[in-house]
């Protein structure tokens, strides 16, 4: 008979505990969780990557829709837990849902501390928990200005840096004598303050916060000494406090955390805690090492396995703020019985302190070279008796036996049960036989078997060398394709730097990103410059040099050196007047041959690159624009005839192909961009094999997207049905700027789809009606700066120089 | 062998080309992100693509039609392709260019 299993909170511990448990006890139990934050479990250590721009939420859900449905997990979002009733055992939530439980596990977290100052609940004060939070921090950062972060910790730092990434004026006030006073010794402290004063952040030690100031919202924080600094954002990160208000209600026993026994089961034989709010052996724990473990033992205990029991180990704390490498473990206050090695290297920025006592490591502290924290945290965990090696213990692993030896032999020599990965508690023996056993080769299935380096990732390297180690050649370490030899970064990094840290012309990409060649290349410079008109259409300044020559001389070069001229032809409509110019020009220019194109229209091939302007301009005088049949931008909007005519047609798809170009003609696309409509499913405009395709149906219009017809040949998946024309333009549109905004230069929307996933797709421009306002807005913006004929722009004489040579010599003597 | 005028260095774009006519053949004159100025023969050793509408990098450029790469110091191709195209000495006077050309190869058009 399936039990009840009720959870309080859907944090990480939570969830860790539930994958455990589905594996260990797959069906036992019927699973029910409230949630108070209206979202999925996602990975709450990243939200510093994610306030810095270097992620996004979607790269940071750990389990998404899809898991909870295959689990047949309930999930209550954004409903909190209001109270307990253990004679009846069931949970009663604020929206009045109440549920019954044979086991009830709370994982309420924590909160965070709040400093009793006047002023802490202006509008502009905030804490650092949430996505939330970080959702408000950015809204700030948006509007420029001064960020004041209160308390120099972990997550104070990490705030300040996301915040100065984002374009603030921070300052830091910390009420300590130095930095991460906890975790570092004064030393390693000011380096630390020194590392984040060269970026730009302020740091103000033994600063008392007196109020908070300001009229409606936050304006200025004052100090104990008078100062007063200009705020437009408050973040207070001083501490957390466990949650245990629902606890205590209940009547279960509560310290500083709701009291648990080493299988984290509390005063009531029912109920479990976990995670932040729990309190073991006399300590709460704040990090995600101890808190998974203890999620490992919950889930065995609810499965019946009795025997695991929580042991207290001391975690390495490490600073997730990019370029700045910290470690620290263990206990390293000074004391008569303590010795300690100490190295400093004031010009790299190194600093190691080792904390000994009877010549065993009790601390480690290391900062700006930390790739020995792993070796040091084994001989403190195994009580090595380290007088063998104390002259060289100092200089690291690689240094003991004599010579020093190359990282990757250090990782070799570490032994099986050496700890690799600190959050999720895995060792390298298990690392490497999870490889060799189920013939591993990427780092994201490493990450998915055996959770090493999926939650902080700062032992990432460590993996990738265990990985080298054990593959040997099989491995290819760069799973990220590189968009070029200039760069080690693939497309979608890039992508996404350009947007995080505002990067508006290919210079300002080239230093920030730290390009390896002085201008680029052939292959990166056409793709910064497409994801910078898409990113900035108003702002960015198209940079002429970087297009491919069709893109820049608006015709398609030919083998020959010659060009082709095509002009646009709305949904393949034309008439008399148009097919007499286009024949009048062909006579003119003697153009040796006239061809009618896939995509419904016609194609004067062989023109001669000076007489592009002069051909233009008479085709100009007929009405015609530029067909950029060159371009990576919208080709063509093939149609057939439709209603109007066809005894089978459903709705008028010509008068709809031809509104649809009208209206996206002229915006520049990751690649080439094809469309049909087709007025009934016989599909005459082939609609079935575009880019975006519509088929009229009698009921309205069935849109199409992801087919190909070239290198691969792909019908079409279906978006879905709507019902009107309106509708219809809105859904292309806003797939259209989806792809805009996420695909990769050069890759075409099927190829873009099957790696962003079809149903992610329609969930965002189908389902999600907001959302497909949001890129229809965007793309309807980036109109107003593309929509320009570029022909009629050079007739008037722009690039002139591009259509005449710059001298003619030799020329002379013979003409005399 | 003369030093012929060109014309001034502002007429080719930075880190683009423009073209030479001689009745023989033409000549692609270049100017890199640095300044630099080169003149070389506009015809890729591949399939004769036109080298003056490549997207120029540093001191090569790439030809239009099959991503040759091709040094505009040496008109050797670089990477694994192998060929190379004529080069011409050229002359910067504080942006006056010249170019030194063969006399015979001009006399040969009349």
């Amino acid at each position: 008979m399936t039990e009840k299993l009720v959870i309080i909170g859907n944090g990480m511990a939570p969830g860790r505990m539930l994958e455990h448990l589905f594996e260990q006890a797959p069906g036992r139990f019927a699973v029910t969780i409230f949630n108070a934050e209206p979202r999925v479990n996602y990975d709450r250590i990243m939200l510093s990557p994610v306030l810095s721009g270097e992620k996004t939420y979607e790269d940071i859900i750990i389990h998404g829709d899809a898991w909870y449905e295959t689990h047949g997990v309930t999930l209550h979002r954004g409903d909190r837990i209001v109270s307990i009733d253990r004679t009846n055992r069931s949970v009663t939530s604020q929206n009045g849902v109440t549920a019954a439980y044979d086991r009830l596990v709370i994982a309420t977290g924590s909160n965070p501390f709040i400093i009793p100052v006047p002023g802490k609940d202006l509008p502009g004060v905030v804490a650092y928990r949430d996505l939330d939070d970080v959702g408000a921090m950015l809204a700030a950062a948006e509007m420029g200005g001064d960020a004041i972060v209160i308390g120099g910790g972990l997550l104070g730092l990490e705030a300040a840096a996301g915040l100065k990434a984002r374009g603030m004026n921070v300052t830091v006030l910390h009420v300590m004598p130095s930095l991460m006073e906890r975790q570092l010794d004064p030393a390693a402290g000011y380096l630390l303050q020194k590392a984040l004063e060269d970026r730009g952040i302020k740091v103000i030690c033994k600063a008392n916060t007196r109020a908070i100031l300001g009229d409606g919202k936050v304006e200025a924080v004052e100090l104990d000494d008078g100062r007063r600094l200009p705020a437009s954002i408050v973040v207070m990160a001083v501490g957390i406090r466990p949650n245990v208000q629902l606890a205590r209600e209940a009547g279960l026993a509560v310290n500083r955390g709701i009291v648990v026994d080493d299988g984290m089961l509390t005063s009531d034989g029912h109920i479990m805690a976990l995670g932040e709010c729990a309190e073991v052996g006399g300590q709460v724990y704040g990090l995600v090492a101890p808190l998974y473990e203890m999620a490992r033992i919950a889930a065995s205990h609810l499965s019946g396995d009795k025997t695991p029991a929580f042991v207290h180990a001391d975690t390495p704390t490490k600073l997730k703020v990019t370029g700045i490498d910290l470690y620290s473990l263990g206990d390293f206050s000074e004391g008569p019985d303590r010795e300690e090695i100490v190295l400093r290297d004031a010009s790299a920025g190194i600093y190691k302190r080792l904390v000994l006592k009877d010549n065993h490591i009790i601390g480690t502290v290391l900062y700006g070279e930390t790739s020995d924290g792993a070796w040091f945290n084994d001989l403190k965990k195994k009580q090595v008796d380290i007088s063998g090696m104390r002259d060289t213990l100092i200089f690291g692993q690689a240094y003991q036996g004599g010579a020093p030896l190359d990282p990757m032999a250090a990782v070799a020599a570490l032994p099986d049960d050496a700890e690799i990965c600190g959050c999720n508690g895995v060792c390298k023996g298990k690392i490497t036989s999870t490889i060799t056993g189920k013939g591993l080769t990427s780092l994201d299935e490493v990450r998915a078997h055996t959770k090493a380096s999926a939650s902080c990732g700062s032992c990432t390297g460590l993996v990738e060398q265990l990985m080298a180690l054990t593959l040997g050649d099989k491995y290819n370490p760069a799973a990220v394709t590189p968009m070029c030899t200039c760069t080690d970064l693939g497309h979608d990094d890039v992508r996404r730097l350009i947007k995080a840290k505002g990067l508006k012309s290919i210079p300002a990409v080239m230093q920030e990103l730290e390009w390896k060649t002085s201008c680029g290349c052939a292959k990166c410079r056409p793709a910064l410059n497409y994801y910078l008109v898409c990113d900035w259409p108003d702002e960015y300044a198209d940079d002429y040099q970087s297009r491919f020559i069709n893109e820049r001389v608006h015709a398609n070069i030919q083998k020959d050196g010659t060009y082709s001229v095509v002009p646009r032809m709305w949904g393949g409509v034309t008439n008399a007047k148009e097919l007499r110019a286009i024949a009048d020009v062909v006579d003119k220019f003697q153009i040796p041959m006239v061809k009618v194109t896939g995509g419904q229209r016609i194609d004067l091939l062989g023109v001669e690159k000076e007489d592009l302007p002069a051909v233009w301009a008479d085709l100009g005088q007929a009405g015609f624009i530029s067909g950029q049949a060159y371009a990576k931008g919208l080709r063509t909007v093939k149609t057939c005839v439709g209603s109007d005519w066809c005894r089978f047609g459903t709705q008028d798809s010509t008068g709809l192909g031809i509104r649809i170009e009208k209206f996206m003609w002229g915006s520049w696309t990751p690649a080439k961009l094809k469309l049909a409509v087709s007025g009934c499913p016989r599909n005459c405009a082939e609609a079935t094999c575009k880019d975006i395709g519509v088929v009229c149906v009698e009921s309205g219009f069935e849109i199409h997207f992801a087919g190909a017809a070239g290198l691969d040949i792909k019908g079409t998946d279906v978006l879905g049905l709507v019902k009107t024309e309106d509708e219809a333009l809105e859904v292309i549109v806003g797939l259209t700027q989806m792809y805009r905004e996420q695909a990769r230069y050069l890759e075409r929307i099927y190829k873009w789809a099957k790696r962003i996933g079809h149903d992610e797709i329609r969930r965002q421009v189908l389902q999600d009606t907001e959302r497909r306002k949001a890129y229809y807005d965007r793309f309807v913006f980036s109109q107003k700066f593309a929509q320009v004929d570029p022909w009629s722009e050079r007739v008037s004489g722009k690039d002139k120089h591009e259509f005449k040579p710059m001298a003619s010599v030799g020329y002379g003597e013979a003409a005399e | 062998m003369n030093w012929t005028d060109i014309g001034h260095i502002d007429d080719i774009p930075l880190r683009g080309a423009r073209c030479v006519k001689t009745p023989g053949f033409t000549i692609a004159v270049f100017r890199t992100g640095e300044n630099e100025v080169f003149a070389i023969e506009n015809r890729c050793p591949h399939k004769a693509g036109p080298l003056s509408e490549g997207i120029v990098h540093g001191a090569s450029v790439t030809c239009p039609l099959h991503n040759w790469v091709i040094s505009l110091e040496s008109g050797q191709a670089l990477g694994a392709d192998e060929g190379a195209v004529q080069t011409f000495d050229i002359r910067n006077e504080n942006g006056a260019l010249s170019i030194l050309i063969a006399t015979p190869m001009m006399v040969a058009a009349e």
